[in-house]
């Protein structure tokens, strides 16, 4: 008989280990890698009943669900990673329809040949993340495709929350007269991640804006109950965002170009990369939009907030048949803003 | 941002443009052409035309590379890039111009084409370099901005002895592409396009000097302003062309000295004339047949040129009957003219080269200023 304890499994080697085909197979080793890792890092007492279901209590209101995929080249970037984008992105998604997130489901496909600490780093900051942001990932699924056919990492994540009784916020409620507010600087997100592509070779200083934007959401919607429209500017930036809404609601929009809060270091980057920063993608920041006469205490609200200090009223919705999104240049011209045509950049959310 | 913004400043514009309302005599009109996209694209991007009197009018010219490439041209690439062990290196805006059979690199590149998007030369000759067992082609197309960094790489490969590198060459000339719209029969004869003078090339310029348009100024009496690409540039460069009209003079002024001289940037043409010579005649979009209007490598660099290297033959394909982007690009029609401007040819969906550039006049129009003909 040998000395060796019966039921000793060896520990997941996190420091030089891969993934293999096995971890998505259902069998041990997907088991140890759910408790070694997913189960320690998002910790919470409906995810520890093991079961291939969450069962959550149900607030009172109506539910809002959201989900999102996140396919991010490359994984790591200044100021955050996969991970933290992807409780972000839903997190906002959720939040956006002034409802407070409370869970969260994860889905996980991973490479074959993935380093285990650099899944381990994305996983504890995507644990991380949803503590800041408050809400519980609850259910989650791992799969493993051979080595060739993903790219290291894709995470889904959906996200449920609860809306209050009386908040109506939805693309389609843009008015004619409505302010259009940012909460910030447009663009950061976007050329932190070009800033990293091999063949750009450009280095900056500029960080990710990637955070959950639900305390945001909840200080607008408790100053402004009324608020129309919250979306957040995601792939395809401001501009993309606004035609959205233009064409949901029906309307056209008028911005005004010098009002529209962009770093000069982004403003920079774009300019040389001949991009322009209306159509680069942000993580955490929000565009609102309500009634002319909430805009400047909606204004005061955000600016109180630490997550919209460079907030601003970037224009105002218009009646048009034809919902095209127009600016003032800063030159005193006037154009489009028009959908984004193609891909600006591959992949950055 | 410094050395950027001081070009694109309001207060300055509102006064420039109030000279130029000043300046331009009423009971007359003023068409200038600016031939660059760069200038297309700062004009629509700022909403220049908005600043300008109404009898000051500024007609597209054909300096989009992206756009005078004729489709032939993008079916030879897409044949090129088909052949088994080849790599097109392409600049990312040659990407989605259509080709004949609907086709366009893009979707050669989703049929299985090894088509790879690079940022310039240099990228193509490292690609070259990393895969060894590969044949790498950079498909080179531009004006005399993009020629000098192809013919640099030319000579790198040559240094390095490399084996399976070549370039597909697509370079072309701007004064020639000048002297052609200026010979145009509806230039000189039908009088159907009126060009009372020329916002001249900025990049291109840079390199070649100021000098080269005396000739078109002095031989056609048309007045030249080369202006650099930022709006208060441009603003200048028409106020100098309404002044020059005005009296009666027709010569080439530099508005952007900050960049040009009257000779150039004499080692890049050094470079160019030690790799290139004139090819006898080339094939436009919109402009035909132009002779001496474009490059080709010399002898002496033959193993690097894609067209021997692999016996590409010449093809000419006419373009899509319902596209008007050769009337576009020659200033005869504008984009608005075009029957299937924003319908059938969309930036999503382009049918001609000029909706594909961003300094394509029709995606130009369309991005940023469709709304002033949709009401």
């Amino acid at each position: 008989m040998s000395p060796a304890r019966q039921d000793y499994v060896r520990p997941i080697d996190f420091k030089r280990g891969l993934v293999d085909m096995s971890h998505g197979s259902g069998g041990r080793a997907m088991a140890q890698l759910v408790e070694e890792l997913f189960l320690r890092a998002f910790d919470n007492p409906w995810l520890r009943e093991m079961n291939d279901q969450a069962r959550v209590p149900a607030p009172g209101g109506r539910l809002v669900v959201a989900t999102d995929s996140h396919v991010v080249s490359p994984l790591f970037f200044p100021g955050g990673d996969i991970g933290s984008l992807s409780v972000h992105g839903t997190v906002n998604d959720v939040a956006m329809a002034g409802a407070r997130p409370l869970y969260l489901s994860c889905g996980f496909i991973l490479e074959e040949g993935f380093p285990l600490a650099d899944l381990k780093r994305i996983v504890e900051s995507m644990a991380a993340a949803a503590t800041e942001a408050d809400v519980s990932i609850v259910t989650g699924d791992t799969k493993v495709v051979e080595k060739g056919k993903g790219d290291g990492v894709f995470i889904n994540t959906t996200g449920v929350g609860v809306v209050a009784e009386g908040v109506e916020v939805s693309g389609d409620r843009a008015r004619p007269g409505d302010a259009i507010l940012v909460s910030g600087t447009m663009g950061d997100h976007g050329v932190a991640i070009m800033s990293l592509r091999e063949n750009l070779g450009f280095e900056t200083a500029i960080c990710s804006d990637t955070a959950a934007l639900h305390t945001l959401v909840a200080a607008i919607v408790d100053a402004v109950p009324a608020v129309h429209c919250l979306r957040d500017p995601t792939r395809g930036g401001l501009a993309t965002t606004l035609n959205e809404i233009a064409r949901q609601s029906r309307r056209g929009m008028r911005l005004r170009e010098p009002a529209i809060p962009v770093r000069p270091e982004v403003a920079a980057a774009c300019e040389f990369l001949g991009l322009d920063p209306l159509y680069v993608a942000n993580e955490g920041k929000l565009v609102a939009i309500c009634a002319r006469e909430d805009a400047e205490r909606l204004l005061a609200a955000m600016r109180a907030h630490p997550q919209g200090r460079d907030a601003a009223i970037v224009g105002e919705v218009v009646e048009d048949a034809h919902h095209f999104v127009q600016m003032q240049t800063a030159l005193g011209g006037s154009r489009m803003v028009d959908w984004l045509a193609g891909e600006q950049l591959p992949r950055i959310c | 941002m410094k050395y950027v913004d001081e070009f694109r400043d309001g207060a300055l514009a509102k006064s420039i443009a109030a000279r130029i309302v000043r300046a331009a005599a009423a009971g007359r009109r003023y068409h200038f052409m600016e031939f660059c996209g760069g200038h297309t694209h700062a004009m629509s991007r700022y909403g220049l035309t908005d600043l300008l009197p109404r009898n000051v009018v500024m007609v597209h010219g054909p300096g989009c590379p992206v756009c005078v490439l004729p489709v032939g041209r993008i079916d030879m690439a897409i044949e090129l890039a088909r052949r088994a062990g080849v790599v097109l290196c392409t600049y990312a805006d040659c990407v989605r111009v259509p080709a004949s059979e609907g086709l366009s690199l893009m979707k050669a590149k989703a049929q299985g084409a090894d088509i790879r998007m690079v940022y310039s030369a240099a990228d193509a000759l490292r690609i070259a370099q990393e895969e060894p067992r590969r044949e790498v082609v950079f498909f080179a197309i531009g004006f005399e901005t993009t020629t000098p960094p192809t013919a640099l790489v030319v000579k790198r490969a040559a240094e390095l002895g490399m084996a399976n590198f070549s370039v597909f060459c697509n370079h072309v000339l701007t004064p020639s592409a000048i002297a052609h719209i200026l010979e145009s029969p509806e230039v000189r004869e039908l009088g159907s396009v009126a060009i009372d003078g020329f916002v001249g090339p900025a990049h291109v310029s840079t390199v070649i000097g100021s000098q080269p348009y005396e000739y078109f100024a002095e031989e056609y009496r048309k007045p030249v302003v080369i202006a650099g690409f930022e709006p208060l540039d441009v603003l200048q460069a028409v106020e100098m062309l309404v002044c020059q009209v005005n009296e009666g003079r027709a010569e080439v002024e530099n508005e952007f000295s900050r960049a040009v001289s009257r000779e150039g940037n004499a080692r890049a043409k050094a470079l160019v004339a030690e790799v290139f010579e004139l090819r006898r005649v080339f094939e436009w979009r919109g402009l035909g047949k132009v002779p001496y209007s474009a490059l080709k490598l010399k002898e002496r660099w033959a193993q690097f040129d894609a067209e021997r290297r692999f016996g590409m033959s010449e093809r000419s394909v006419p373009d899509h009957k319902a596209c008007e982007c050769g009337a576009i690009l020659r200033g005869v029609k504008r984009p608005a003219d075009c029957r299937v401007f924003g319908t059938a040819c969309t930036p999503a969906t382009p049918m001609g080269s000029c909706m594909v550039s961003s300094e394509g006049a029709c995606a130009a129009h369309y991005t940023y200023g469709r709304y002033r003909s949709a009401a």
